[in-house]
């Protein structure tokens, strides 16, 4: 992607890494700052950074085996929403060069089938307000987006 | 007496030992750098100390991701497998979310405070 392309989508930030698990905290206290910026309630960048954490973890353990030399690439980019109760969002996109991930993982079982092991994807899935994968030319991509939910009238978030 | 491992990713646990219970004082984070460290010393206590009742003091803990949240699990499992009681107390928000969120919370014994969990 031509950085002049990533302006126009609204990059805020991007981020380029190792599979390290030592790097994640890192990575939440940028996430916590930048959500922060952006207007998001406590709860929502409590959120937003568990997902993108739960998303590494992910990469981390199961696309990467544990092998903490591997590139991993986070882009951060602001969206708009038509929704006039919205005050636009954050997308997300976690790019690895793993092997595909088997759809049938991305499925969210019932929660009683939920071991304590595959707890990261029902956190992501809670936290966000989409979810969705992809692969292409050899990139798993996680695309995340939370949006900024404005106070209602009578004071519920 | 007090022990004291601190790992480089920002977490560390102490333990004090009180009468027939441990209670290991944890602080920093809890992730997938350093859960197995937190695992090890619970599962330790649980397993191979058979001490009769294990508290895990979470005040200063900041966040807990679902390798912690899984440690938390093996330990409470280990517990029950040995006929141990195994308590937590001081709850972050963070952490209450989490265990909330995967709906785990009520399959702990949780208490707000230390005094009320050697109380309970």
């Amino acid at each position: 992607m031509e950085p002049n392309e990533d302006l126009k989508r609204g990059l805020l930030l991007k981020l380029q890494l190792t599979s390290n698990p030592s790097l994640l905290c890192a990575v939440r206290g940028a996430v916590e700052r930048l959500t922060e910026s952006l207007g998001f309630s406590a709860p929502e960048s409590r959120a937003v950074t568990r997902a993108v954490d739960e998303a590494l973890t992910n990469i981390i353990r199961h696309t990467y085996c544990g092998r903490a030399d591997q590139p991993i690439e986070v882009l951060f980019h602001s969206v708009r929403e038509d929704d006039p109760q919205s005050a636009g969002g954050l997308e997300i996109v976690l790019c690895d060069r793993g092997p595909a991930i088997d759809p049938e993982h991305m499925c969210l079982p019932a929660l009683e089938e939920i071991r304590p092991g595959g707890l990261g994807l029902h956190f992501i899935r809670q936290s966000m307000d989409i979810v969705e994968y992809n692969r292409a030319n050899g990139t798993n991509r996680l695309r995340l987006v939370k949006f900024v939910h404005l106070p209602q009238p009578d004071g519920n978030a | 007496m007090r022990k004291s491992m601190k790992e480089k990713h920002i977490v560390e646990i102490s333990s004090r030992e009180l009468d027939k219970t441990v209670i290991f004082d944890v602080s920093g984070d809890i992730d997938l750098a350093n859960s197995p460290t937190v695992r090890k010393a619970l599962l330790r206590e649980v397993r191979e100390k058979r001490t009769p009742r294990v508290v895990i003091n979470l005040s200063q803990v900041r966040y807990i991701d679902s390798s912690g949240v899984a440690s938390l699990v093996e330990g409470l499992r280990a517990s029950r497998d040995v006929g141990s009681r195994f308590i937590l107390f001081g709850l972050s928000t963070s952490a209450r979310e989490v265990l909330q969120l995967s709906r785990l919370l009520k399959i702990f014994e949780v208490y707000d405070n230390e005094e009320q969990a050697l109380a309970g």
